[in-house]
């Protein structure tokens, strides 16, 4: 069983966010990036599957800060190919993302696509599906459990509430992974470091990439932070009063 | 407590012991007496399936491979009170309990917890999870401003290494400001890396993570060559001993000291600063990497006596055998883990001792102790008017700075 | 090619979910920018009683064996024809487990940009979208002459999505859906042996201030009555007052709830890390300086033991009884 799992890295929230001067994009002097979580959920439930029925994992991503470090990792945890795309991404949606994927992926032509179900900065849809489409390939999203049967794979899809339906999906397919069925493994950097002596990157260039998909952003900026609680003053019945307000404008009541 | 022998893997006990015997002084385990002393002395070992001598005993029987299977090592937290009591002198914590650490993590047996402290400070140089570039916030607002060496590039005399719960835990900020006025008020020419500076990396050596110690060293050894001082001094005893006995090794050498020893050094320059009374019975927690393994048990005692209307008084475990508070070699890490077997923590143990002592105040020396100190305050019955404060939060108050 | 705004009503099991009520509720107002009107969209199987209460000006109905339950495919093949034909000005996917499973297919195969994570949209039709955990919002122009939007809840009340009266109804016509490569086995219920608080949307949070394990009644009762459940800080459970499955904090579990309400918690980074991200963090602490002061959108300095039971019982009669 082939899978293949393509990643993406996104800005890490740990460090603060700003505006460049354009007033349309998030400065990227200060960025950082971090692999996007569902992503790493997604190359722990491809090496899970392999664990489990044997078969292949490459996992490919960008050019990007940290790329090498996170397929070193991978290698690590048991990938066996990996693959990075180089070009110019900087301006690159999901749309175009997808599409640079979609041509490695028709070259490879796996059984199974695992990626993660969404990213934090995902603003033109998220790509598994965009994926899944340009490659006339079926897709289920939100996937917390995945079980392979043949020719084909169970996936649990969850919906709020806790409510989950085990879907049937005929490979090959693409799932949005939301969560793998243990959480990500720690590699000892030690072994990460053996890896690095060891393991190969495939680099493979993008030509163009087609950047239709989104649309134009007029403006980005950081919503209202206040420093502190808005207290509310009184007694026990007037601050009671006061928080059923509140609970009404929440929706609550 | 049934152990199954496995027969098939002693090849797991042979390539461990192996190992063991590369260490410095590791062959000293082969001189094992099976006298129980570690076992008995060990804070936690009556949870441990595999308490230290039963370690030992299993890697002799060859059936270690169950010791690596049962997640029993997490219990240990580094304290060091087995390898000081052993009548054969085996180095029982930095030999067998770390190695067998790294064995875990190898085979992915790890706590959660751990796992993303240790992930965080592979990404971020700390193992709290907080941005690199905050790392100096603390100091926001002194006066006269922290020297941030990568700012001002002047040679010092001291590099104040503050370490990471110093820096980035909101109780320990008080403290490590604390410090920097009294080094102002001395007069003391240093300098911090700041947002340069990378975790000592000594917590995470002993929670079996050699490697990530080791590029914690190299960053920080390769930041250490760029400016220029005479010694070191940290906040923190792990630190204070990763740069004293582990950093060496890697060829990073300096002279460190922990900044007790410091201002023990200019006790006599300091004296007369103490102005104000702090009438209160005061206990110090000596701790593991301060007292235990490097020997430094008098100068933060008399940097306490020196201060006016302070009686100290001693808990039941003092100097050689104080009572780990539960954070090294992981442990603050392993909270979550740690109780869930034990339903107790070596905090709370030593929070009554501290109480039985009739102590007021329990005065420590590692930015470990205070939170967990005060968390166990809050869940001890009588603990309640237990006040913890630094060495430094204490001299600072006595100067009125 | 019209200036309609689509909505694609979400549902599971019989029931019509949230998403769909405030994508109707946005619908409106943009519709009065656009100049067209409000269409709701139903895909299911003997599923009209559903159109019942939404407040659209029409709905357009698809009924077909294969779209009784949502799969991926069905919903994608059906709605792919119906966009196609109608070309609306745009069309309202949920955010979720159903609408992100179609919105990038129909993307891709009509051509059509997307505008995802949006929360509002400004009077001039403009929409307004989150990212990056909350922390940026982004603003920007519908491309025309469609573009296909998720929408996340947050921006309008339900309600405004529901009507007493029910909207004209127009059954089209289904597309051939057989062969289809995803098919839905079967429902798995939820396991209610004992609270999920990762998923509860509400949660009432003890700490140290509730002194003693028989307040925690107090707690329980305030919970119930906002149908949320209870959690707790690290020395609750200590104690033994809570099981460790209702641990918040760096060694128990991480929850986001929409209501944090946090009863005699002192805010320790420890327990943050479990909760700093709730959407709304309510404080009440006795001590003014407590550090959650400093994280949560409102708080009170008032005892809890006093406040709570006087809470509980202003809420249940705002709910009516």
């Amino acid at each position: 069983m082939k899978i293949a799992v393509p990643v993406k890295f996104v800005p890490d929230l740990v460090e603060e966010l700003n505006i460049d001067p354009s007033g349309t994009a998030l400065d990227t002097a200060w960025l950082r990036l971090i692999i996007n979580e569902f992503d790493d959920h997604a190359v722990e439930q491809a090496i899970l599957l392999k664990e489990k029925g044997g078969g292949q994992v490459t996992v490919m991503t960008i050019e990007s800060e940290g790329a090498d470090d996170f397929l070193f990792a991978a290698a690590a945890k048991g990938t066996d190919q990996l693959i990075k795309l180089t070009g110019d991404f900087s301006h690159a949606n999901n749309h175009g993302l997808a599409c640079a994927y979609a041509d490695i992926l028709k070259e490879l032509q796996p059984d199974l696509i695992l990626t993660g179900v969404q990213a934090h900065n995902d603003l033109d849809g998220s790509v598994g599906p965009l994926l899944a489409e340009q490659l006339g390939l079926p897709y289920v999203g939100y996937v917390a459990g995945v079980s392979v049967a043949g020719d084909k794979v169970i996936a649990r899809k969850e919906y709020s509430g806790g409510l989950v339906a085990e879907v049937e999906i005929k490979l090959p397919a693409v799932l949005g992974i939301q969560a793998s069925e243990k959480p990500p493994r720690y590699i000892a950097y030690s072994k990460i470091r053996q890896v690095m002596g060891t393991a190969k990157i495939e680099e493979k260039p993008v030509a163009t990439l087609n950047l239709s998909g989104g649309s134009a952003v007029s403006r980005m900026f950081q919503p209202e932070v206040a420093q502190r609680a808005t207290m509310l003053e009184g007694g026990t019945d007037a601050v009671a009063d006061k928080l059923v307000a509140i609970f009404k404008e929440l929706g609550t009541l | 407590m049934e152990i199954t022998l496995s027969p098939l893997e002693p090849s797991v006990s042979k390539t461990f012991l192996t190992s063991l015997l590369e260490l410095e002084n590791g062959e000293r385990i082969r001189t094992c007496l099976q006298c129980g002393t570690c076992s008995g002395v060990c804070p936690f070992g009556y949870i441990m399936k595999f308490p230290p001598g039963k370690m030992i005993g299993a890697l002799r029987s060859e059936f270690f491979d169950q010791v690596i299977k049962s997640d029993s090592v997490w219990m240990c937290v580094s304290c060091n009170a087995c390898s000081a009591f052993c009548p054969s002198n085996i180095p029982i914590t930095a030999a067998l309990m770390t190695r067998a650490k790294e064995e875990m993590l190898l085979a992915g047996n790890i706590p959660t917890e751990l796992q993303s402290a240790l992930e965080n400070t592979q990404r971020y140089g700390n193992p709290l999870g907080e941005s690199p570039r905050k790392r100096a916030d603390w100091t926001t607002g002194l006066q006269p401003e922290v020297n941030l060496l990568a700012k001002t590039r002047q040679p010092v005399d001291v590099l104040w290494y503050v370490g990471d719960y110093a820096s980035y835990h909101s109780r320990m900020q008080s403290a490590t400001k604390a410090l920097a006025k009294i080094l102002n008020v001395l007069g003391i020419k240093f300098g911090i890396l700041g947002p340069e500076e990378y975790s000592d990396g000594d917590s995470q050596r002993l929670a079996g993570e050699r490697g990530l110690f080791e590029m914690m060293a190299q960053k920080n050894g390769q930041m250490f060559r760029r400016y220029k001082f005479n010694e070191i001094i940290t906040t923190d005893p792990h630190a204070f001993n990763a740069l004293k006995n582990e950093y060496p090794s890697l060829g990073i050498s300096y002279p460190v000291r922990h900044y007790t020893q410091f201002l023990y050094e200019r006790i006599e320059q300091i004296k007369p600063l103490l102005k104000t009374e702090l009438k209160a019975r005061i206990a110090y927690h000596d701790p593991c990497y301060l007292g235990r393994v490097n020997g430094i048990f008098d100068e933060p005692r008399n940097l306490l006596k020196a201060i006016p209307g302070v009686e100290l008084v001693e808990m039941t475990h003092q100097r050689l055998n104080s009572l780990c508070c539960g954070g090294g070699g992981g442990g603050m890490w392993l909270d979550g883990f740690q109780w869930e077997k034990a339903h107790t923590r070596l905090s709370e143990w030593r929070v009554r001792e501290a109480v039985a002592a009739g102590a007021e105040i329990l005065a420590v020396g590692c930015p470990y102790e205070p939170p967990r100190f005060e968390d166990a305050i809050k869940t001890i019955q009588n603990a309640g008017q237990l006040k913890v404060r630094e060495i430094a939060e204490l001299l600072a108050q006595a100067m009125d700075l | 090619m019209s200036q309609d705004i689509f909505v694609i009503i979400e549902h599971l099991r019989g029931r019509v979910s949230e998403i769909s009520y405030v994508m109707l509720a946005a619908a409106r107002p943009l519709s009065k920018s656009t100049g067209g009107n409000v269409t709701a969209v139903l895909l299911g199987q003997n599923a009209q009683g559903l159109a019942n209460n939404l407040a659209a000006d029409k709905v357009l109905y698809m009924d077909h064996p294969a779209l009784a339950e949502f799969t991926s495919t069905a919903y994608e093949l059906a709605l792919v024809g119906l966009i196609k034909e109608n070309s609306p000005r745009a069309v309202l996917f949920g955010h979720s487990s159903i609408g992100m499973d179609v919105v990038g297919g129909v993307s891709v195969k009509l051509g059509l940009p997307i505008v995802s994570s949006c929360r509002s949209f400004t009077p001039e039709g403009k929409y307004v979208s989150q990212i990056c955990g909350g922390k940026i919002m982004v603003e920007g122009e519908l491309p025309s002459p469609t573009t296909l939007v998720t929408m996340v809840p947050g921006g309008y009340k339900a309600e405004g999505g529901q009507s007493a009266q029910a909207p004209a109804l127009t059954t089209v016509p289904a597309p051939a859906l057989d062969g289809l490569r995803v098919s839905l086995k079967q429902y798995i219920e939820p396991d209610t042996s004992d609270v999920d608080i990762t998923k509860e949307p509400i949660l009432v949070a003890v700490g140290r201030g509730i002194q003693n394990k028989d307040n925690i009644e107090l707690a329980d009762e305030l919970a119930k009555a906002l149908a949320g459940a209870v959690c707790a800080s690290r020395p609750v459970v200590d104690q033994g007052w809570m099981p460790t499955t209702r641990l918040v904090g760096k060694s128990g579990k991480q929850v986001k709830p929409k209501i944090y309400l946090a009863l005699g918690i002192s805010g320790a980074p420890e327990h943050v890390e479990g909760m700093g991200e709730s959407d709304t963090i309510i404080a009440i602490n006795t001590d003014p300086n407590a550090p959650i002061f400093n994280l949560a959108k409102y708080g009170a300095v008032v005892d809890l033991l006093e406040l709570t039971p006087v809470l509980t019982e202003k809420i249940k009669s705002a709910k009516g009884g």
